[in-house]
């Protein structure tokens, strides 16, 4: 057998046969999620189309995340839809308003494990190939029919291999790096491909910064995105009680890459993107005279305890300048309960911060932190496309949890490490 | 299958928030989804929409959330065929999967324009265009297959019995 990508690896298993690159397969997944903004469209299908019963609810899970809690009736009907299926279904695996978001629960909770193919109707489930699952998003008709049939075609994705070589500066994030790999290579680098990180800079990552570069692969068009298992991988296991299988995500020897990519990471400086894309990267200095009316430190992207942390790090002892909120949701309630134990809510809201729920909070503009006209967002989630906080003729810049707290104590865009 | 009509062309990189914004995402009816269809570019869009039949769009074509409204909207506002320089991946599947054929095409997509007429021919990779031929990669078969069937939910009615995991 050819030698195979992460990827290939993890589809022949799914396939039952052995794959290749650009073969279009039918797979069995081993989890398929939904959050709760397609939750009513899925039952919608599933009625139209007269299925009743699912045949294995326990590969299932249903996340109240996107709008949590419910702003509009629309919105808690989906949720009281969402509890009746669940319930009359047998899906255990239903998670409330305020447990958080789905991809930061299915990591810190241990819900799914390397080598696992995983589907979850969210774009972003791309995050789970932090701990070298293979996770991609699906629409709304798809989730319906993998939740009926078990199975879905997929097209089995090229590699791109970005190698990480050297270590983050401090005041430098993960998420500098997502933005400099955009800055660099654009929106279209990974179009339909996966992505393998490797290299010695991954060793200097931690699973919340391998989680932020998954998470931001679909910003470069990745189907899915990859840290191979190692022993940080381990170690987030075994803290969970649970073991691993090293060899579940590793690539062979000698496996075809379509394309590779040095990232040297000690290079870069502080970033943002502008608006109205992702790509439209530029450093977070020479924007120093952009005035913000909102900064928001939240999202899958950008809401774990170490971002926190970086942020309540840049806020202790100071004060958001006068005209700017600032929103802090948490990426789940594990998140917001270490973070009060370790004191960053209190530090940010001494500061003046507002907390929310754990959520998805106002990344995707859908029932909190909605932009009024002419207003600039500085935020620590991932899209900054026109209209994507819930309003067209508003302005949002891509920065890590620490540009963006020291945007909110000056009120305008800065370098965490000028401030 | 051949598919003939007037074009609609968009730019570059018009994300699944410019195709179809998140405050719609709860109108499940199919005739007021596509009310809102491109309203993303601006209020006037939706009503462009009317009497095409073919949508042409840049790069990166709905790019960003996996909302299948993108897609959807733009079906219901009668559009039979989309064609793009590239498209995103989940913009991609939620046509198909929808019965929304799409073409993706550098050359082909490079050189649309607006209010024009097309014929192409899916199964045989064939465009007529402003008195041109082109060939484009025809859709795999079971991709073909999938927007024959109408898409996956009358797949999902016509094989509820006997599937499993």
């Amino acid at each position: 057998m050819k030698p195979q990508t992460i990827a290939e690896k993890i589809l022949t298993r799914a396939a039952g046969k052995s794959v290749e690159a650009n073969d279009i397969i039918d797979v069995t997944p081993d989890r398929c999620f939904t959050v709760d903004d397609t939750i009513g469209t899925i039952i919608r299908y599933h009625r139209e189309a007269g299925i009743t019963t699912l045949p294995a609810p326990d590969r299932i899970g249903i996340f109240c995340d996107h709008y949590a809690p419910a702003d509009s009736a629309e919105h808690a009907s989906d949720h009281s839809a969402g509890r009746r299926y669940a319930a009359a279904h047998g899906i255990k695996n239903f998670f409330e308003v305020g447990q958080g978001i789905s991809h930061q629960i299915c990591i810190e909770r241990g819900l799914v494990m390397p080598g696992e193919l995983v589907f979850n109707s969210d774009s972003h489930t791309t995050t789970l190939g932090a701990v070298g699952c293979f996770g991609t998003g699906l629409g709304a008709l798809e989730t319906a029919y993998v939740w009926a049939t078990g199975r879905i075609w997929l097209r089995v994705p090229p590699t791109i291999n970005i190698r990480l070589e050297g270590q983050l500066a401090p005041g430098v994030d993960a998420k500098d790096a997502c933005l400099a790999l955009l800055k660099t290579h654009g929106a279209m680098l990974a179009t339909y491909c996966a992505i393998e990180f490797t290299g010695p800079g991954t060793k200097h990552l931690n699973i919340a910064s391998r989680m932020t570069l998954c998470n931001m692969g679909v910003e470069l068009g990745a189907k899915t995105a990859f840290f191979a298992t190692d022993s940080i991988t381990q170690a987030h296991y075994e803290s969970l009680g649970m073991t691993i299988d090293a060899e579940a995500a590793q690539p062979d020897p000698g496996a075809i890459y379509a394309r590779d990519i040095t990232l040297d990471l000690s290079a870069i400086e502080p970033l943002v993107a502008c608006p109205h894309n992702v790509d439209n990267v530029h450093s977070a200095h020479s924007q120093q005279g952009i005035a913000i009316n909102q900064a928001f430190l939240g999202s899958c992207t950008n809401g774990r305890l170490e971002d926190l942390r970086a942020a309540a790090h840049i806020l202790a002892g100071r004060r958001i300048a006068p005209g700017v909120r600032m929103l802090v949701t948490p990426a789940s309630a594990w998140v917001l309960e270490a973070a009060l134990r370790e004191g960053l809510i209190q530090t940010m809201l001494a500061a003046g911060a507002t907390l929310t729920t754990p959520g998805c909070g106002a990344c995707a503009g859908l029932h909190l932190g909605v932009l009024g006209d002419g207003e600039v967002c500085i935020s620590s989630s991932s899209r900054n496309f026109q209209g994507r906080m819930g309003n067209a003729n508003a302005a949002i810049y891509l920065a890590s949890p620490a540009t963006t707290a020291a945007s909110a104590v000056t009120g305008h865009i800065t370098d965490p490490r000028n401030l | 299958m051949r598919i003939a009509g007037m074009m609609r062309v968009i730019g570059d990189e018009i994300s699944s928030d410019l195709l179809y914004p998140g405050r719609y995402l709860t109108i499940s009816d199919r005739a007021e989804q596509a009310k809102h269809a491109l309203e993303g570019l601006g209020p006037t869009w939706p009503g462009r929409l009317a009497g095409i039949t073919i949508l042409g769009a840049g790069w990166n074509l709905g790019c960003g959330s996996s909302r299948e409204q993108a897609a959807t909207a733009l079906q219901a506002a009668g559009i039979r065929l989309v064609i793009a320089r590239s498209a995103s991946r989940l913009f991609f599947r939620n046509c198909i999967n929808n019965g929304l054929p799409i073409i993706t095409c550098e050359t082909l997509g490079a050189a649309l324009n607006d209010e024009s007429w097309m014929e192409a021919d899916l199964a045989q990779g064939t465009a007529t265009y402003a008195g041109q031929s082109y060939l484009f990669p025809p859709l795999p078969k079971t991709l073909l297959d999938i927007v024959n069937d109408g898409g996956l939910l009358k797949r999902m009615e016509r094989q509820k019995e006997g599937l499993l995991f």
